[in-house]
């Protein structure tokens, strides 16, 4: 029997907040905020899709803004506020972009979907009747290889809409096709 | 083995077909809850790391894995030699071998694997592995493997390094051109591209205490998993238990059974723990699996109103380093030039080639995006040289519903004269095209795609798709189904026509899919058969369970029980609806009458008219058609290209979901306009075929920036094999949308680009070329020699032939309208 070394104690320690949630993690410190928060916080609806910043799939937000999870180190995180795709609903409520999307199948296979309602979620927060235009801007950084975009497009305008107070049934072209 | 059904058997109004609605994992996908192969972690579970190669073609000398064995953490150590057995997906390739046993072919062949404690340590061992090569001269191309029969990738093939080579003629072509007032030749050549599913492959396995083993993988093929499981770790199918998770995309990548799904199995066999391992992003790239580089010649041969009397379509496929689907993809490349056009007389020669690449296979269209690359654009040539408008052309010769080609499929509805004049009418067709201003052009192409494969993968008799459903006493129904999840919504077909015959809501209804434990065998999501396949499966059980459930609702209602209607969550009276239960009830009365509902319901596809070899590829119990008009802006200076807008119709049979068939019409597009104007696995010149960019910043797909807009329309022409009609539509929006854009770019800028992508340096040259009193063209220029098997000759149908090979007869005999003559 090979004698074997236990490996080195050397975990980092933060506290942050994860959707209005105070948490504690303690990890190894190279760990990236993806990292911690799907393995260390178990919050696995954050995805990821190349882990080098390329894709937008684990798109999160830090204080309110989009940053790709795979390029933040977890001790970067120390006492800052993260949102993750677990946070978006109120209660048992659907988040209006969430109710959107569902509509409008803008999640196909519905992985790079999480990352692209915190980036639409963002998107809204600093303009609440954002043009296709800036929704294509916005967005241009994730990537989604099922939809070519346009129901995406379609179920921000949707949720926009709603949340600005306007109960609006979403365009007929978009679910059956022009006529 | 036509079943008699037919689109009046099913009319509408429907309550839940054809409705908008969510899919039945929507809430799931939109929270993050659903749980893809990543995701997923088990008490005690080891990381595990492959090796690859980093030669493109070398003997293996030595693997030295001790030191790698010594790193603390390690838990076991895998080589080649544990796994011996070969596997493959066909049952004529089985070439690939979960770890090298001998010899690597590509960079990025598996050569070994750890099993450690953390990723990390799991990474670091791998890399301390050492690997002793001994360089074999590479093959880097399709004229390299060509050119040089040595030295040979694989010991099997006819010759050389083909894997594969097929000449079969259906009618004298020759005779057809001799017949023929304008014929002409071109070459093609279509790039080959990669899927790029936004999610990592990933598998887990886990072996029990009671020596069963379990493994969770992001695939699309779920059955054939299990199959080469057994085979290569030498267990009991009864013993393995393969878990389909949710696939983050697959688009054909994930349909192969791989090396670190059996990997990862051996690695718990022998730790006794679970063992998971998510590939890197440059991983994904090397199993690759995806479109076949592909050069073509195309001889056709028309009458001045168009009509094709000869077609002769010759294929070359650079295949990569192993088999994967490559015979299955080469047929492909000659199987459905027939169905869009009406082609008298059809003869196809097509090879594939064994290279040092990462191996190719089935992506979004399989194998026939290429040629109808061509065809199209060829089509396009012969309208102009004719003086005709291309959309008439095409609608003068359509190929006729409810009839064979020349090469024996079977067509039943036929809805593209219909996508013709949608987008003929909706792109301003008439008024624009050829009088745009220079640098605009308009662009017009058709195709057709199987709604599913006539034939399995090995082959046997059994159904291609099995339904169980269980009908619970308080009116909830649970539907098992071994198909395939991957963002197509194939669990919500289960859902919406089960509860489309029950009368319940899809909210009722609990779908368990993609597990070989507990779902009868689907085979898979691939060839876009799900919806017909599986639908039929569970429209035939639902259908068994609404009888027997009927009958004890009419005998309470004391009721004849042709009388009975399902709808609203009851069972009534068609003449009363007052008089009724509800549908649990009905359910409650039929299991104290017969016992525990549950009923079974399988799909088995019609016979092929074919009987010669090869007659395999091609058949389909349906084919959706699509017609699509790209608008281009082309920049004379720079050749940039941009497309501002695309319409496409969509002949889907019969919309099980609008909502859902529009989202994959989009998606279809989104992926055709990737591979025409962007996307290329592209190697480095030299004869080290490394990759250039295994990566997603590097290969370039569309952004939101790039992505056109899409004026959708769908045509509904019910076929009377699909499910209340319904047809396939994940696949066979994507084939006109290269060779339409291609079309634009000529009408914008009288040059012909006949090659993908359509890249700004390629628009330049051959404007250069034009402006130099050349021949404005860039593409291929030379199709080479190959050496082409004894030809086997089928007659069509219309020539007196039943579908069989025959001895070649000298005279072609007349197409039946001549001979009323």
């Amino acid at each position: 029997m090979v004698k074997r070394k236990p490996p080195l104690p050397a975990k980092a320690h933060i506290r942050l907040v994860v959707n209005d949630e105070a948490v504690e993690a303690s990890f190894a410190p190279h760990k990236t905020l993806l990292e911690i928060l799907r393995e260390d916080l178990g919050l696995t609806g954050t995805k990821h899709g190349c882990e080098l910043g390329e894709c937008g799939t684990c798109t999160v937000l830090l204080e309110g803004h989009p940053v790709l999870s795979c390029l933040v180190l977890g001790l970067a995180c120390e006492g800052k506020h993260v949102r993750t795709v677990e946070g978006m609903r109120h209660g048992p409520d659907l988040h209006p972009l969430q109710e959107a999307f569902a509509e409008l199948g803008a999640a196909q296979c519905g992985y790079c979907t999480p990352g692209i309602l915190l980036t639409a979620e963002a998107l809204l927060e600093a303009n609440s009747a954002p043009t296709r235009d800036e929704i294509k801007l916005a967005l241009s950084g994730n990537l989604c290889r099922c939809t070519g975009y346009i129901k995406i497009y379609e179920a921000v305008e949707l949720a926009a809409s709603r949340m600005r107070g306007d109960p609006t049934t979403p365009p007929e072209e978009a679910i059956y096709g022009r006529r | 083995m036509d079943d008699g059904r037919s689109p009046s058997r099913h009319t509408p109004p429907f309550r839940v077909i054809g409705t908008p609605r969510w899919k039945i994992d929507a809430a799931p996908k939109v929270t993050g809850e659903t749980k893809f192969a990543d995701d997923l972690a088990l008490p005690r579970m080891l990381y595990a790391k492959i090796l690859r190669s980093t030669e493109p073609h070398a003997r293996v000398v030595r693997v030295d894995t001790s030191a790698a064995e010594r790193m603390n953490g390690v838990r076991a150590v895998l080589t080649g030699a544990a796994l011996p057995t070969p596997f493959g997906i066909l049952p004529v390739s089985q070439d690939e071998h979960a770890l090298a046993i001998d010899k690597v072919r590509f960079i990025g062949d598996p050569i070994a694997a750890v099993a450690a404690s953390t990723e990390e340590i799991a990474t670091d061992a791998a890399n301390a592995i050492e690997v002793e090569y001994e360089q074999l001269a590479t093959i880097a191309s399709i004229e390299d493997a060509v050119a040089s029969p040595e030295p040979r990738i694989h010991d099997y093939g006819p010759v050389g390094n083909f894997h594969k080579l097929i000449d079969v003629e259906f009618g004298d072509v020759d005779a057809g051109f001799s017949q023929s007032d304008y014929v002409r030749e071109d070459l093609f050549f279509y790039e080959g591209n990669t899927h790029l599913p936004m999610e990592q492959h990933a598998a887990l396995a886990d072996w029990s205490a009671d020596r069963k083993l379990t493994v969770w993988s992001s695939t699309q093929t779920p059955h054939y998993v299990h199959r080469a499981l057994a085979k290569v770790l030498g267990l009991a199918p009864a013993h393995i238990r393969v878990i389909a998770c949710p696939n983050g995309g697959g688009f054909g990548g994930k349909s192969d059974p791989f090396s670190h799904e059996i990997v990862v199995a051996k690695l718990a066999m022998l730790t006794g723990r679970p063992v998971k391992i998510t590939l890197t992003r440059e991983e994904v790239f090397y199993c690759h699996r995806g479109r076949h580089p592909t050069l073509m010649w195309v001889k056709t041969g028309v009458t001045n109103d168009g009509r094709i009397k000869g077609m002769h379509f010759r294929t070359l496929l650079d295949g990569g380093a192993y088999g994967s689907y490559g015979v299955a993809s080469t047929y492909y490349t000659g199987a459905l030039q027939t169905v869009t056009y009406q082609v008298e007389r059809y003869k196809f020669q097509g090879a594939r080639v064994f290279t040092n690449k990462a191996p190719c296979g089935p992506k979004r269209g399989h194998g026939t995006p290429q040629p109808r690359f061509a065809l199209e654009i060829q089509m396009d040539k012969i309208a102009e040289a004719l003086g005709q408008d291309p959309a008439e052309l095409r609608l003068r010769h359509l190929a006729p519903p409810n009839a064979l080609t020349a090469n024996y499929l079977s067509i039943g509805s036929m809805g593209l004269g219909e996508c013709i004049r949608k987008v003929v009418k909706a792109s301003g067709w008439n008024e624009r095209f050829r009088q745009l201003p220079d640098g605009r052009g308009l662009g017009l192409a058709c195709s057709s795609y199987i709604s599913g494969a006539g034939v399995a993968i090995y082959w046997n008799n059994m159904p291609h798709s099995g339904v169980q459903l269980k009908c619970d006493r308080g009116g909830g129904v649970t539907v098992f189904c071994g198909s395939t999840e991957i963002g197509q919504g194939s669990d919500s077909i289960l859902a919406y026509i089960v509860a489309e015959i029950l009368g319940i809501e899809p909210i009722d209804i609990r779908v368990v899919t993609a597990d070989t434990d507990l779902t009868p065998v689907d085979l898979g999501s691939y060839s876009s058969r799900v919806t017909l396949m599986t639908g039929n499966a569970a429209l035939q059980a639902a259908e068994r369970a609404r009888e027997i459930i009927g009958k004890a609702a009419a005998k309470k209602l004391e009721m004849s029980h042709d009388r009975i209607v399902f709808a609203d969550r009851r069972v009534f009276d068609a003449q009363d609806p007052e008089r009724g239960i509800s549908f649990a009830e009905a359910v409650q009365l039929a299991e104290a009458a017969e016992g525990t509902v549950g009923t079974v319901g399988s799909y088995t596809p019609p016979n092929s008219a074919g009987k010669y070899r090869g007659a395999g590829v091609g058949p389909s119990p349906a084919y959706s058609y699509s017609a699509a008009v790209a608008e281009v802006e082309v920049d004379g200076d720079t050749g940039i290209l941009r497309v501002p807008r695309i319409w496409i119709a969509h002949d889907a049979g019969r919309c099980i979901n609008p909502v859902n068939v529009i989202g994959q019409v989009e998606g279809s597009v989104y992926m055709g306009l990737g591979e025409a104007i962007m996307e290329e696995m592209a190697y480095r010149g030299n004869r080290n075929v490394v990759h250039k960019i295994p990566s997603l910043l590097e290969y370039k797909s569309p952004t939101t920036l790039e992505m056109c807009d899409v004026v959708t329309y769908i045509v509904e022409d019910p076929d009377a094999k699909g499910p209340f009609g319904a047809k396939e539509v994940g696949q066979g929006p994507l084939l006109p949308v290269p060779p339409a854009i291609a079309n634009a770019v000529y009408d914008a800028v009288g040059v012909r680009i006949d090659e993908i992508p359509i890249t700004p340096d390629k628009v330049v040259k051959a404007l250069k070329r034009k402006t130099a009193g050349q021949t404005p063209r860039f593409g291929p220029s030379a199709f080479p020699a190959v050496p082409w098997p004894e030809t086997i000759h089928v007659p069509p149908p219309w020539e007196g032939g039943d579908g069989r090979a025959v001895e070649p007869v000298t005279a072609g005999t007349a197409f039946p309208e001549e001979r009323q003559h």
